[in-house]
This record gives C-alpha cells, structure tokens and sequence, in this order.
C-alpha cells in the first residue's frame, strides 16, 4: 500500500442505532486502483459503513478522508461531488424510460433551457467506450436483463464523474456469466484507474476479483487480507466473518422412516413473461429425512417454497403423505401440519406493528393453543410465546413489545420456534438461522434434529453451505429452476457444492 | 407499557383538539369576530339538554357510518359508498316496514335486517368488481353512490313506491308506529333520544369482539399490517375482500334506521344522503377503534349541533364544517407522529431492558 496512494481512508467510525451498535470503531484504508472487497456476515455492518461512506447516514464519531483530504458528507451530493459512486444491490432505474435517458436522469445537459441529447449522447458512449461498457442508449430499460441494467448503473455513475465505485452486493442477483462479464469491467475500471469498493458475502468471489480483502464482524473491522501475497480461502474468510471455529451441524446418524411425507411430481413455476422460474422439478421426502437444495440465490428456491405453500400458482403435482394438495388453499397446508419459515421474515412471517404473541398466532390462527373454534384464545397463545421465548432465547423484555422492537435474529428465533410448535410433519425452511448469532444457531439446529428423529421432514434451503451439509440427509442443486445435481452430504465439501451450484461441474 | 400505550393515543386527539381550536380562533379574528363569544355560545347551547338530546341521536347515526368505514379500513379497503349503501338500505327498510303488521320487537328484526342485506348487496358489487375485474373498491363504490341516488329518485319519484307525503314531498308510504323505534325523552322533555342509540351501541361491541377475538377478525387485521404476511399464513385474499366488503356494507345499511324509526318514518327525497363522508372523518379520528369512534362521533355531532349559534352570533356557519376538516387532518398528522416516535421508543426501551438483563446476569 506504501506505493500507492490511499483513495478511502476511514478512521475510527462508530453508528449507534437504538439498541444496535453497527459500527464500532471502523478503520479501513482503500488503495486507489485497486479493488477492495468488504466481506462479513448478514448484519455485520457492512451496508451501514457504506451508507455512511455515501452520505446517507452519517456516522457518531470518526474521519473520512477522500485522497488525503478530511471531509464530511451531510449528503449523498456531497460524496458524489467527492467523487464517490454508489452501485445499489436493487437497481434505481426508470422501466419506460430509455438507458440514455436513466443515465442522465438527475443531472441532465442542457443548453439554452432545453436537454442537450446530442451532448450526452456523446459522453456516454465516450464513457462507454472507454470502459468497455457496451450498451444501445435508445432502448427502453425495461427490455433490458439484469446484467445490462447493472451496466447501466454503473455507467449513471461514471457518467456523474465518480472515481470511486461502491458496489453492494452486486453478484446477488447475476447468473455466473453475468458475474464473469461484471469481473471483467471492474477489472477494465481498475486499469483506467478507478477505485472500487465491492461489497458481499460471498467469498470465492471475493477472492477471484479482489486485491484486498477487509473483514467486518459484528461492526467492526477484524482484519485485511492481500490474497495476492498470502494464501487464504474461502474458509479461512469465513472464520474471521465468524471469529473463531466456524460451528458446523454435525449430522448424527440416520433417521429416515419409510413413510413418505412429500412427494413433488414435475412441478414448474411460469413467471409471467413465460419463463419458467421453477422447470419440472421432482422429489421425495420421507418422515425424518432432511432435503437440501443448494443453489445461488434466485435460481427458483423462493417459487419451489411458495408453490408448494400454495401461495404462488404452480403446475405439477403436491402429495402430502396421501392427500394430493396442488390444489389446495395455503390455510389448508397448513393445518395438515406444514411449518413454513420463509426466506423473507419482515415481509412474509411477521406482523411488525403486532406484540409478538399476535404473532405467535400468526399461520397458526386456526389451531390450539390459538384458538378455540370460531374464537381467539389471546390466554393460550401468550402462554405459548412465553414458552417460545424462553425455549428458543428469545430476547426480549416482554411478549407484549411489538415484533419491530427486535433484532433481527430474535425474530427470526421466534419464527422458528412458531413454526416448530404444533408437532409439524413437515417443515419448509428457507435459511432458517439466518441473522442469528452462533449460540442460538447451534440450539436452532438442534431443536430441527430432534424433531427431525420424532419424524419430522424437512425441506431446507440455505445459503450457508456448512449448514447445508450437517444438517441434510440429502442435497440437490438447483440451477435455473432444474435440479442438475445431486451430492451426499457425508463426502461433499463446500467448495464441491459451490461449483456445482455455478453449473461449472458435477459435485461428489 | 399499556398504560404509555394509552397515554400516547391520547396525546394525538388532544393536540389536534388545540391546534384546530387555535386554527378556528385565528380565522374567527379574521373575519372580525369575537372568539369568546362564540366559543362560550356554542359551549352554553351545546351543553343545554336539547342540544345534548340532538347531538346524540346525530352521534348514532355517525357512529354507525364511522364503524361500516372502519370495518374496510382494518384491512386498508376504502369504502367510500356508505352513501349509497345506506340510502338504499333505509329505502328497501322503510318499504318493508311499511308494508309489515307485526308485533314491535318483530317487526324492528325484519326492518334491520332487510337494511343490512341491501347495503351488503350494493357494497357486494363493488367487492364483486375488485376481485373479479381488479376495479378499485374506491372509483366503484364512489360511482355506486350516484347510481343509488338515481335509483332511489327513480323509485320515489316514478314508481308506485312513492306517494305523496306532505306537501310537495314525495316518500315512501308511512312505517305504522308498531314497526318505530322512537326512544324515550329521558334528557330533554320535549325531545327523544333515539332508541336506535342501544342497537348501536351493541353494534359497537360486536365489532369490537369480532375484530378483536375471533378468527375471522385476526385475519381481517393481519390482512390490514402486512397483505404478504397474511397470505403466507393462510388468509384466502379475495375472500377477505368479499367479507369485509359486505360486512361493512350490512353495518353501513343501518347507518339511516335510527332517523327512519326515530323521526321520519318514512324515506323522502329529503332523506340525507352525505352521512358516510362524514364517517370516513370520524373513523380516521377514532382510528378504528370503537371508543374512540364513539367520542369522535359525539365531537362532530356537537359541533354540527352547536354550529347552529354560530349563524345567530353573524358567523358563517361554515366555521364549524372547516374546523372539523382541520380537527381531522391535525389528527391524523398527530398520530402518525405519535406513532412513529412510539416504535422508535419502543426499541430503545426494549434494548434498555435488555441491556440491564445482561449486566445483571
């Protein structure tokens, strides 16, 4: 780093929110031209720093300085005037409007009162070019795929003169081409000389595109890796995300039943362009078997759990033990005895403005200890939370808080130990211990494999392979909504799995 | 906890009760009028027994429209066709009770009912429409209440449904007195609180245990916190939308009855017909909730009531109808504040709690 000049500098940045301290003394040096990678877990206080970096938040204590110079961002206009470009993980484009007019949209050229086309015509194709960012100007964004449209993203942020490009998470939503094509044009900025800031969590990425690498845990920066000089892997990343031993579920023994529990027959999800998210899927799950299904997100894990929730419309056919359910209403599911823990919490598992024995009730408000008939039993779903919250460490002060006074871990252990409750025979889970912090994990995992020997089956999806090995039976890797693989999780190592998951290669 | 949670949704009315207050002074001293004067006549004419007497069976009938508005307000559906909802309920109920000779507490049943049922038939369209057709419940029920009221002139004026009331007003022929409900003149001597007045109040209670401790009334709520959490918990979406639709337009069918069975007995063309915007105000000023609707509708009753000395002091009555348009912004405003800072202090108090858990463990 003594060579080069230092583009970034933050020293000693502290963000206090109520009740969360998200960053706590950050320290992190960016050298110009080069691309930095920012890696930690889900919460650990990446967007935070980045939002401070950016000007839309500001932080309680410590300098930033832009090439040397000490500078206080008030606003995101101040940070672009410092030449700081932000690249958001969800795009900020205008659909009927054309990539010409979304780049310039904000700070249009003008003469004479009028919008200059012909002037920003040339610029951009002069930014373009240079950057080897090749893209039609004259046509409507929304005919664009996601690859192009992050283009443009980046070119609107060339195109305001940034030097310094913050990336987050911008892998998240990219097909592996797209993420090849992604690493090529940050690889052409670094060569003309720009900064870049990437953002994410996943770590083989990371180390494929970055020449430094800084972990963050839990809000503060653990270390700074140069995977050019010294050898590190993806594992070794992963244990400073996590600070000691990675915890890993180790699977114990053998519980499949010969009942089966789930059997799904071809089913396909058909977005509403015509393109199948979910195609012709097929598989078995048997009373105390757990399923994995690997796959980078957005290859149509969310659509396999909603379909077979019945909360999106699906072709093909559902058995729940000898019940065909393809047809029937999610509350029907349901009350057969389906746990659902799906991948968006706020969203799709919680009532935020609700106390959280109202949410107790939540999915299970036709049943004991619920309610009574035709009749809420308020009495017995407080005592249940009240067993919930001690049971799964629920921390909270009260069942009568609302479930937006939480962490986010702590919802989610609510979640789970809701959607545990009423003996399920089958629980859906998309990243079940996402957010939640080693300690709880671990006591998360468990509950799952002593209801896994009590018979219950699973159908698991996560993003955290490890967890995804110790806990399956069996594991299947989607890719485009086929399942192209499958791997037995007492051989198959992470790194197996990931490249399965890219499509590069059949895994063990 | 509770007791803060109380306190805080008391706060919002109050501020919007001073500031509205302050608001009305500012535009009474400027258009040269005395505020004390006015203040302290409406107070002295409001609080006498025959004021107190209108202002409660005027209090009925908004409570009633308020509660059908905020039944579709849980579950953030706009029913903007109380209007016609009741008109035409009152109608259908004053031609049946016309028509029936039955013992008091019979033929009371039949006439409520049959109001429920037409009202819920009219708010059914505008259901049928949004689940079928994707209209939105407010264009709709908006345009239902111009069609009521041509139906309803239609009926009174060309058809055999109409008769000659009193002089130039045609109605509906008159409900015999076995089939009224007049109430009793327990306050005033000379003027009768509409029996009406019980049957909503009952009203208010069942919807309080509908919402509050049934299924269905779970469902109705959560639909309303977070539509994508309700659907993944189970709750069937079109469904929800034609319950609640005709629920709200059975409540909205009774909002005309306590006038029918109370005053007019008979429905004529000059039957009013604006009594569900004014419910929308005042379920937004009772937020949902069914006291604090009920306070809600006895304010804007008061004001209605008591704007009447305003005309006999020299001002515009007017000034009332504006103060009860600031009342309601000012207190939606209010809440939403209240609301935001009461999350935010919740978290901190939660994190407080927690905090003190962790050191003491």
């Amino acid at each position: 780093m003594s060579e080069s000049s230092v583009a970034v500098e933050l020293q000693g940045i502290w963000k206090r929110f109520p009740g969360v301290i998200a960053n706590s003394n950050i320290n992190l040096k960016v050298a110009s031209g080069t691309v930095h990678a920012i890696v930690g877990e889900n919460g650990a206080g990446k967007s935070t720093l980045m939002k401070i970096l950016y000007g839309m938040q500001k932080a309680d204590e410590g300098t930033i300085s832009i090439n040397g110079a000490a500078l206080v961002f008030n606003s995101p206009s101040d940070a672009i005037a410092a030449g700081i470009g932000m690249v958001h993980q969800h795009f900020m484009l205008a659909d009927n409007f054309t990539v010409l007019e979304n780049i310039i949209l904000g700070s249009e050229p003008k003469s004479g009162g009028k919008l200059d086309f012909v002037k920003a015509r040339k610029l951009i194709s002069e930014i373009a070019a240079e950057n080897g960012l090749a893209v039609n100007p004259d046509v409507l964004v929304s005919e664009l795929g996601v690859g192009d449209r992050q283009r443009i993203e980046i070119l609107k942020v060339l195109y305001r003169g940034a030097n310094i490009l913050i990336l987050d998470e911008p892998t998240a939503v990219l097909v592996p081409h797209e993420v090849e094509e992604l690493f090529n044009t940050l690889r052409d900025l670094k060569k003309q000389g720009f900064t870049v800031i990437f953002i994410s969590h996943k770590l083989d990425e990371v180390l494929s595109i970055a020449d430094e690498i800084t972990v963050i845990r839990q809000g503060t920066t653990v270390g700074t890796v140069n995977p050019h000089l010294e050898k590190v892997s993806a594992r070794d990343l992963a244990e400073m995300m996590v600070g000691n031993e990675l915890p890993t579920p180790a699977s114990v023994g053998n519980t499949i039943q010969d009942q089966v529990v789930l059997t799904v027959e071809n089913l396909s999800v058909i977005a509403t362009g015509g393109k199948a998210i979910v195609d012709g899927v097929s598989f078995k799950i048997r009373a105390g078997e757990i399923l994995g299904i690997a796959g980078v997100e957005g290859n149509g894990q969310a659509e396999i759990l909603n379909a077979l929730m019945g909360i999106e419309s699906a072709t093909g056919k559902v058995m729940f033990q000898d019940e065909d359910i393809s047809k029937k209403s999610t509350r029907h599911r349901r009350d057969l005895g389906i746990g659902f823990i799906p991948e968006d919490r706020q969203r799709q598992a919680l009532l935020l403005e609700a106390p959280l024995w109202e949410n107790r009730m939540l999915g299970h408000q036709t049943k004991a200890p619920n309610a009574k008939g035709f009749w809420l039993n308020p009495r017995g779903a407080k005592a249940d939370t009240k067993r919930i919250v001690a049971e799964y460490d629920v921390r909270t002060p009260s069942i009568d808080v609302n479930a937006s006074a939480l962490s986010g871990g702590n919802q989610q252990k609510l979640i789970v130990g809701r959607e545990m409750s009423n003996d399920p025979k089958l629980l859906i889970a998309a990243h079940p211990t996402r957010g939640v912090d080693v300690g709880a994990q671990a006591a998360i995992w468990d509950h799952i494999r002593n209801a896994r020997q009590a018979g219950l089956a699973v159908l698991l999806i996560s993003a955290d392979l490890d967890e995804l090995i110790g806990l399956s039976d069996s594991i299947k890797v989607l890719l485009r909504g086929k399942f192209v693989a499958d791997a037995d999780p007492a051989t198959v190592t992470p790194q197996e799995l990931g490249t399965a998951m890219t499509g590069a290669g059949r895994a063990a | 906890m509770n007791f803060r949670r109380l306190a805080t949704s008391l706060v919002a009315p109050a501020i919007g009760l001073v500031v509205s207050l302050a608001a009305t002074a500012v535009i009474l001293i400027s258009i040269d009028a005395s505020v004390t004067v006015i203040f302290s006549s409406m107070w002295n004419y409001g609080t006498s027994p025959r004021a107190m007497t209108l202002m409660l069976n005027l209090a009925t009938v908004y409570f009633l429209s308020a509660l059908a508005v905020s039944i579709g307000f849980k579950m953030n559906l706009f029913n903007i066709g109380v209007n016609g909802q009741y008109i035409l309920g009152s109608l259908a109920a004053a031609v049946v009770a016309s028509n029936l000779q039955l013992p008091k507490v019979a033929s009371i049943t039949v006439t409520i009912l049959t109001a429920m049922l037409v009202g819920a038939a009219w708010a059914g369209i505008a259901a049928w429409l949004k689940v079928a057709r994707g209209v939105s419940e407010v264009i709709s029920t908006i345009m239902l209440n111009f069609i009521a009221i041509g139906i309803i002139s239609y009926l009174i004026v060309r058809t055999s449904i109409g008769t000659e009331t009193g002089v130039n007003i045609r109605g509906t022929k008159l409900i015999p007195e076995s089939g009224m409900l007049r109430g009793n003149a327990f306050i005033d001597p000379e003027t009768k609180v509409y029996g009406f007045l019980f049957i909503s109040i009952f009203v208010g209670i069942g919807y309080w245990f509908l919402l509050n401790r049934t299924r269905f009334g779970f469902d109705l709520r959560a639909t309303g916190k977070s539509a994508s959490a309700a659907r993944t918990s189970g709750v069937q979406s079109t469904r929800m939308i034609v319950t609640t639709m005709l629920l709200s337009g059975a409540v909205a069918g009774l909002v005309g009855l306590p006038y029918l069975l109370g005053q007019t007995g008979s429905y004529n063309l000059q039957f009013p017909t604006e009594w569900g915007f004014i419910g929308i105000a005042i379920a937004l000023l009772g937020r949902n909730n069914p006291v604090g609707i009920a306070f809600g509708a006895i304010f804007v009753a008061f004001l209605d009531v008591s704007s009447g000395q305003l005309v006999l002091e020299g001002v515009p009555r007017e000034i009332s109808t504006i103060m009860q348009g600031l009342i309601v912004i000012v207190v939606v405003i209010s809440y939403e504040v209240v609301r935001r800072n009461q999350v935010k202090s919740e978290q901190r108090s939660v994190a407080r709690a927690l905090a003190k858990q962790e050191v003491s463990a």
